[in-house]
């Protein structure tokens, strides 16, 4: 939800051995619906009033296309993120940090099972550009797939104008902390972040700062709480504070997380305020492994080997804890790194 | 239009949630909270409940005034209820203090040679930068949680088995 701009250099890994695909096509306006189609190697993407559908070699397969618009939106402003992005429980991207696997049923025991299931392999910058290109020209004029479903507009209909703003938003990415010269400005109303509805009682003072003269851009603090109750997005943590690899970013929650995240790391969440019940399955199978409710003040961890969805029925602030390390997926691989980060 | 509360925690009032486990181990969540460690720990004890490597979250009970600390890289606080004042100052000579290499915060037993650089005085909810080449500490009037980002260090205190969910 929040990677660190820069990965580094490594080696990047090809676990299923597939070569790299370079077809990439963007179609013309349907005459009917409006809309364009798009096809990246063998899959092809196409929307209608209501639904996503993509083709594959092995069948198709239909999403509802607000579910499937709010996922893509994440999967595009988080750079494909750590591990897998389940759009749902049978379509996604696994992310390898330079090159990206985009898969039906391919962490669905039943497709699997099946022999149905389908993954290719691209270049991250390809793929990211045709979908980018989708959900803009998916995304109609007045809806905003990174908004609560009660704070925008429908996704459904024929092609009615866009939303660039919206789908378009820069990820916020602290250098070392928010509000220190230089680094990522707080929020304020005069900024366009109005506080969110749901946040109003929360107290917008600041830390009280006295900096003996030389030393203003160190002596800093902001108010992370009132910085979080003027998120205009739900479920798209930004950096905030980084301690070389160790990114704290928090986020406002409102819904349900739009994709179901597989971990290819440990993940880290503190509540900061409210509440969020989290779906914990096995990352590989799909099954329910656990049940986390999280209130004010929680700490849980999500292992390495999961897939997690969240359900925050009040905005609330969550705060997503990563290392950035891009040396981490390949040590979980070989098994040289535990995926639960404590033993006791 | 509804008016919303929104719950935040303090070291005296918080409610936990918890694991329901279908087919897992609660301790893989290592499920903490922060207000139970800060309530049941020593002031200025420096407790992590997230681990991630080398790097770690630490959590601590804010009361009086804590021992001077000084870290090679930046560390960040944030006052999660109460008052936390933040006191800096600029070593002359850093490396001396604690090795560049080093990692995590390291307790010194007096305060080294330095200029003031300042304080910051943390209200619920406000983050501090504690940067590096600094000797810092903290005071508080009235108990208090804080967490801090940083690196497991000589100061870090290790109880998981204390502070986590063991039992389904």
């Amino acid at each position: 939800m929040a990677m660190k701009e820069d990965m580094g250099d490594h080696a990047i890994s090809n676990p299923n051995n597939l070569p790299l695909q370079s077809d990439f096509e963007i179609f013309p306006a349907d005459n009917e619906t409006g809309y364009r189609a798009f096809k990246a190697g063998s899959f092809s993407f196409s929307r209608d009033e209501y639904f996503a559908h993509i083709e594959y070699p092995k069948g198709s397969y239909t999403m509802p296309i607000d579910a499937f618009l709010r996922a893509l939106m994440r999967d595009v402003a988080w750079g494909f993120f750590y591990g897998t992005v389940n759009f749902d429980t049978v379509f996604g991207t696994v992310n390898y940090y330079g090159e990206v696997e985009m898969f039906v049923g391919a962490s669905n025991e039943a497709y699997r099972k099946a022999g149905r299931d389908y993954t290719e392999r691209f270049r991250s910058d390809e793929l990211m550009k045709i979908f980018r290109e989708m959900v803009g020209d998916w995304t109609n004029e007045g809806y905003d797939p990174f908004a609560a479903p009660m704070e925008t507009g429908v996704p459904w209909g024929e092609k009615k104008g866009n939303n660039d703003d919206a789908v378009g938003r820069q990820r916020v990415t602290a250098k070392r902390m928010v509000g220190l010269p230089g680094d990522t400005p707080k929020r304020s109303d005069e900024g366009g972040h109005p506080v969110n509805r749901m946040f109003r009682d929360v107290t917008q003072d600041e830390p009280k700062v006295e900096a003996e003269p030389g030393f203003e851009h160190e002596v800093a603090g902001f108010n992370l709480f009132a910085y979080l109750s003027r998120s205009d997005v739900t479920w798209n943590p930004s950096v905030c504070s980084v301690v070389r690899e160790s990114l704290f970013c928090p986020t406002s929650e409102e819904f349900i997380l739009p994709v179901e995240h597989g971990n290819d790391r440990v993940e880290w969440f503190v509540q900061l305020s409210d509440e969020i019940m989290w779906q914990v399955k096995d990352k590989e199978t799909g099954r329910p492994r656990a049940n986390v409710t999280m209130k004010a003040g929680d700490v849980a961890c999500m292992p390495a080997d999961i897939r997690h969805q969240g359900f925050s029925a009040k905005r609330s602030m969550l705060l997503v804890w990563e290392n950035g390390s891009p040396r981490i997926p390949d040590l979980v691989r070989k098994g040289e790194a535990p995926v639960v980060p404590v033993e006791f | 239009m509804r008016n919303y509360t929104t719950v935040f925690g303090s070291i005296d009032n918080y409610v936990k949630g918890g694991v329901e486990v279908l087919d897992d181990s609660p301790k893989n969540y290592v499920f903490s909270n922060i207000f139970e460690v800060a309530a049941t720990s020593r002031p200025y004890e420096r407790v992590a409940v997230a681990k991630n490597f080398e790097y770690v979250i630490e959590c601590a009970r804010a009361e009086g005034t804590s021992p001077w600390y000084a870290c090679a890289h930046d560390e960040f606080a944030l006052a999660m209820d109460g008052t936390v004042e933040v006191h800096l100052v600029k070593l002359d000579d850093a490396d001396a203090v604690v090795d560049p290499e080093a990692e995590g915060a390291h307790q010194l037993d007096e305060l080294p040679a330095g200029r003031k650089m300042g304080r910051v005085v943390l209200g619920k909810g406000h983050m501090a930068l504690l940067p590096q080449g600094s000797a810092y500490r903290f005071q508080a009037e009235k108990p208090a949680t804080m967490m801090i980002q940083t690196i497991d260090g000589p100061v870090t205190v290790h109880k998981w088995a204390e502070i986590c969910q063991t039992e389904a």
